[in-house]
Order: C-alpha cells, then structure tokens, then sequence
C-alpha cells in the first residue's frame, strides 16, 4: 500500500458551447472553415463533445468523420477523419493542418466536391472551459476504487479527456500521478492507457475506469 | 437545499455536487428572469424550476413577468413567427406598441434590472427592455428559444438592432445563431423530472385518462402534445394517422394547451377540427395551462408519441416522451434532431406518410419499441434534464465575467475574484 506525499487533487469543469459563425455545406467550404476557425472549434469538435448530448456509441471519434458521413454520405472520408488520434499532435495546429492534408487529398483524388443539404450544413462550435476544485483529493490509490464512481462526468472529462491535450506525456491525469508514485502502479496506468475514450460516453468511461482499479487491486489481493 | 436534493435522487448525486461547486463564485449575486407569460409554454415551464433551483444554490433571483396588450402580443407572435421563416409584415403602428409597451415596463421594473448582476432577458417579447434602462450595472443576455435559423429579414433586421446591445445571447443549437457583435452561447433547453409533468405517476391515474377522455383501451394510443401551431404540423398528424390506420386499428390524441401569447392557437384549432370531421377515434383535446398531470398520464398512456414538427425550436415535448420510456417520431427538424437519434430513441420524417410508415413499424415490433423507449429515457437522464441546462447557466455566467478566454480556472490566482 503506497502512501504518498503527492494527493491527486480532483478538479471538476463545466463547457459551455459558443457559435463560431462559420458553417459549411460543402466539403470544400468545409476546408476552408478548418483553415479559418479558432482553434478552440478544433478543440472542441475533437474533445468538447463529449460533453455534449451524445448517443452511448458514438459512430465516429470527432464531429468531422461524422459529418462526412451523415452530412457528405462519404464514408471513406468518414474513415480518413476518424482514425486522427489528436493525441499524436504536438498542438492544435498541427492537427488543423492534418485534416486540412486529408480533406485536401480526398478533394484532389475526385472529381466532384461534395455537398451536403442545406439543412445538414456543418455548423462549427467552439467551448469555453471552467475548471474548477472540488475539494476532494486522493492520498492513495486504493482509494480511486470508492473516489471513481463518485466523481462527476466533469472530472472525468478534465482528467481522462482533457489532460491529453494539457499534458506533455500527453496521457490521463491518473496515469500521470500513478507513474510518480513508483513502479508498483504501473500495470494500472497501463490499463488505464489503453481505454479508448472515443467511443464512448463519459459515463461509460466512468465504469470502465472503475474496473480497472476493481481488477487491478483485487489481483492485489486490496 | 431539499429542492436539490431531490433532483440528487433523480439526476445523480454527483450531478447536484457539481452544481454547488459552480455556484459557489456566483453566490449571493443577482441574477433577474424576465419573459411574458408565467403559464403556458417552454419557458415559463423552464423558469419554474430553474429559478428556485438557482435560489437554493445561493443566488439572489427574481423572475419577472411582462405585462402587454393583445396588439403588443400580435406584434410579438408575428416576431415569432417572421424569426421561425414566416414572412410577416409588421405596421408601423404595431412596432410603436411594442416599444411602448416595453417602455412601459421598464418603468416598472427599472431598479431590479439596473441592479442586477445577470439579466436574462427571454425571447423578442421582453427584448427591447434593454434599451429604456441606462447605467446597467450587470450583464445582459437575450435568450432566444426560438428556431431563428431563417429568420424573415427585415423582421430580423429590426430584433437585431435591439438585441445587438446585449453583452451576449443563448440559442438553443447552432444551427439557430445569427450574426451579433457579442458572444453567442449554445445551450439547449431541458425538462423537469420532478415537475408534475414529468413526475412518476400511480397506474390508476394513468388509467384514468381513457376514461376521462373516452379513449379505448384496446386501441393502440398515439399522441401528439403541442399547442395548436401550424409550424407543430397538427394536419400532417392526422393525415399520418389515417394513412397508418388502413393497417393497423388506432386512436390519436391531439392535446394542445393555451399560452396567453399566442392568439393564433383559436385559429388552427379551428382547422383541425374541421380536418379530423368528427372522427371518433380523433380526440382533439384542449387543456388548460395547468393541465401538466393530465399531460403526464397522456404521455405514458400512449403507446407511440409524435412530434411531427415543420419548425421547432426544441420541442421539449419530445424529451418529455422519452423520459417516459416512449420512442418519439418526430419531425426532421431543428431541436427534435438532437433528441431522435434516429432508428435508436425513435424515428425523424418528413412527411406524414413517413410518420405513418414508422408508427406501423412501432406497432409491429413490439419488443423493439420497448427498447427504443429504454434507450430514449437514458439518453433524456444523461442530456436533457434541468440540472445540465442550470449548470450550463452557471458555466455561462462564470465565463461571461471572465471574458472570452477558452479556459477559465478558478483556482488560478489570475481568474478568481
């Protein structure tokens, strides 16, 4: 059982969503708006959405890929957009410039550009962040097994979601903490890198954190 | 606190924590509603709750009521209307009332606002308020719950001049923002699952409305609840109700209630009564604003619900169904877009053929309705309550008083105050 000096301080944010103005019906102008946006848009379209009204399983990992599809109908450019893991990005610039690249090259590979209807026009959206401290914190890691559940989708989002952007390992808060506290944890935030956030929802997330710890500290026998 | 506690019960605990937590920068400051009716409508419903539940966190709110003239109502219907597409031509004469009756209450509630730390000024009705109070000391914010994704220009033109002098505006999606020198927020609106509306009901009392409106109970029951709109398509329901019941034996209900601001609601009633002809398994029923029990055991008495909107801002209508464990066939359209995740809480058409294909398809498969039903439910607990449109409000107000940066931390020595 580890104790440590350094607590895991669980924070909390709130998003409110803002219009950009800019909106796209076509795959063309939809390249441009990309070129165009803040990059808090970028931000938003990537990680903001998952606290956004969302089915359980989304279809695809950011709003782009499933515009192409339901907007565009083309998939294969659905595909394209999908498997950008923004994590790989060194900033937000960068992975501006990666759609940018994709949508440029699928552009040049057909004829045609693709148009959506008027009423299916990719509206783009930029958020504003709170972050906030909940008060609590976390002296062990046993206690993430009880602290998991009780924490609101927020804090998941901000340490699950929102620490790959903030961090320079570029991985969740947990993990991060888990790494400073020695060798021991590792399995566990090895576990915890390897939940593919992007297919579900936060709540789903919750859960499958939870059993990580549950899995993790029962093989320990805890 | 026994307020939120029991929307802790409903909505998660962890939801209720979060909210005390946002609120606590704001605490103590005031905050003022404004709109023109308190019965009848998404939005009074909405202050209902939102005010007292923002009281309980700690803020100082008050809710104001504008008091206007059935030319100044005319006037504010034709807005609604000119915003959602409609080509309205408005007199000059019906511009000066509503101007004047603006003025007028601004006479009336010129200290509350001038004091206030937040004021929310909701839809066109109450929006020129803003420019009969000098020396604001807070932030304004014209909430706009309308579909005003198309708006009637000059109509527009002349909102946008007014509305322009606000510190910032909500809409309710994006697709629903509009050109304005300010920061436009996106927040959709919500329902109250403790409401009585929403509520848990006894089965007796759901029982109870076949015969309370002499419904039968081996007919299949599809509902439609809105006000008596032509935008909510109530002929396009009955069309779909006849086309589906050359397959299947149904009955429709049609309720609609009264809001005090809308005088054309008389008017399409008329048409659809003529539309329905005396049809017994046609129920058209006129309920009054308070009819919110009634609404409730409509709603989980029927077996399908529509909401086969041409416009709609959000239809909360559509929410209420699913909380209900119902699968909604809604229109294609504006808000219901975000609510029927289609083939998964229900089904979005375009016509009333298309309504009438998937309430045949509803009533066939039995077990797939069931599960749509459950999964609408979910989807409206993890969406669409209250306590995530009062969260975004908090969120609102944080961000507004600290600018436009992305980010905003509290527990940053730059950002707390």
């Amino acid at each position: 059982m580890a104790e440590s000096n350094q607590r895991f301080h669980v924070r909390d944010c709130a998003l409110v969503r803002m219009s950009t103005g800019y909106r796209a019906l076509t795959l063309r102008e939809f390249k441009e708006c990309i070129e165009r946006v803040p990059s808090s848009s970028i931000y938003h379209h990537f990680w903001g959405r998952f606290l956004q009204p969302q089915f359980d399983e989304p279809e695809y990992n950011n709003d782009f890929a499933a515009w192409a599809y339901h907007g565009l109908h083309e998939k294969a450019l659905a595909e394209k957009l999908s498997v950008i893991d923004p994590t790989e990005f060194e900033d937000i610039e960068a992975l501006r410039q990666e759609l940018i690249e994709r949508i440029e090259d699928y552009l040049f590979e057909y004829e045609y550009v693709p148009w959506a209807r008027a009423e299916d026009q990719f509206h783009f959206v930029k958020s504003q962040l709170v972050v906030l401290d909940t008060g609590m914190s976390i002296s062990r890691p046993e206690d993430l097994q009880e602290a998991i559940p009780n924490m609101s989708l927020g804090s998941i989002f901000y340490h699950f979601i929102d620490a790959r952007r903030r961090t320079v390992e570029k991985t969740n808060d947990f993990s991060a903490w888990l790494l400073g506290l020695g060798p021991e944890y590792e399995p566990l935030a090895s576990a915890f890198d390897k939940l593919d956030p992007y297919f579900s929802s936060l709540k789903a997330l919750r859960t499958m954190i939870h059993q990580a710890c549950i899995s993790f500290f029962s093989s320990r026998g805890e | 606190m026994e307020l939120l506690d029991a929307y802790a019960k409903v909505a998660g605990r962890e939801v209720v924590e979060h909210l005390h937590q946002l609120s606590e920068p704001l605490k103590g400051m005031k905050v003022v509603h404004v709109n023109s009716t308190r019965e009848g409508g998404g939005v009074a419903e909405l202050l209902r709750k939102i005010v007292p539940m923002m009281e309980a966190l700690g803020l100082d709110v008050k809710w104001e009521v504008i008091q206007g003239t059935n030319r100044f109502f005319q006037c504010t219907k034709g807005f609604h209307n000119s915003l959602q597409g409609k080509t309205v031509v408005l007199p000059e004469s019906a511009i000066e009332e509503y101007e004047r009756i603006n003025g007028e209450n601004a006479e009336q509630l010129r200290d509350t606002l001038r004091e206030a730390d937040f004021v929310f000024i909701h839809d066109p009705q109450p929006a020129a308020l803003i420019r009969y109070i000098e020396d604001r000391k807070g932030k304004w914010i014209w909430r706009c719950h309308i579909d005003c994704s198309r708006p009637y220009r000059p109509v527009w033109k002349y909102l946008k001049g007014i509305v322009a002098g606000y510190d910032a505006s909500i809409f309710s999606l994006a697709e629903f923002a509009q050109p304005l020198p300010h920061p436009q927020y996106i927040i959709a609106p919500s329902i109250d699952p403790l409401s009585e509306k929403n509520m848990d009901l006894p089965q007796e009392e759901i029982d109870h409305v076949f015969d309370e409106f002499n419904l039968k109970r081996e007919l299949p029951l599809i509902l439609q609840v809105s006000r008596f709109d032509r935008f909510k398509d109530p002929l396009g329901v009955i069309q779909a109700f006849r086309e589906a019941r050359k397959m299947v034996p149904l009955q429709l209900v049609l309720a609609g209630g009264g809001a005090t601001d809308d005088p054309e609601g008389d008017i399409v009633l008329e048409e659809v009564r003529r539309a329905a002809n005396g049809d017994p398994d046609i129920h058209i029923l006129v309920l009054p604003p308070d009819a919110h029990r009634t609404i409730n055991a409509l709603q989980r008495a029927a077996d399908i619900v529509l909401q086969k909107s041409i416009k709609e801002g959000f239809g909360l209508t559509v929410s209420e169904a699913m909380w209900k464990g119902k699968p909604v066939i809604g229109g294609d359209t504006g808000g219901i877009r975000l609510q029927v995740i289609d083939h998964y809480t229900g089904f979005r058409v375009k016509t009333p053929e298309g309504a009438a294909l998937r309430i045949r398809y509803l009533l066939h498969a039995e077990e797939k309705r069931l599960e749509m039903g459950e999964r609408a439910r979910r989807f409206v607990k993890e969406n669409f309550l209250v306590t995530r449109h009062l969260r975004e409000y908090l969120a609102l107000m944080i961000a507004l008083f600290h600018g436009l940066k992305d980010r905003i931390d509290l527990n940053s020595p730059d950002e707390s105050s």
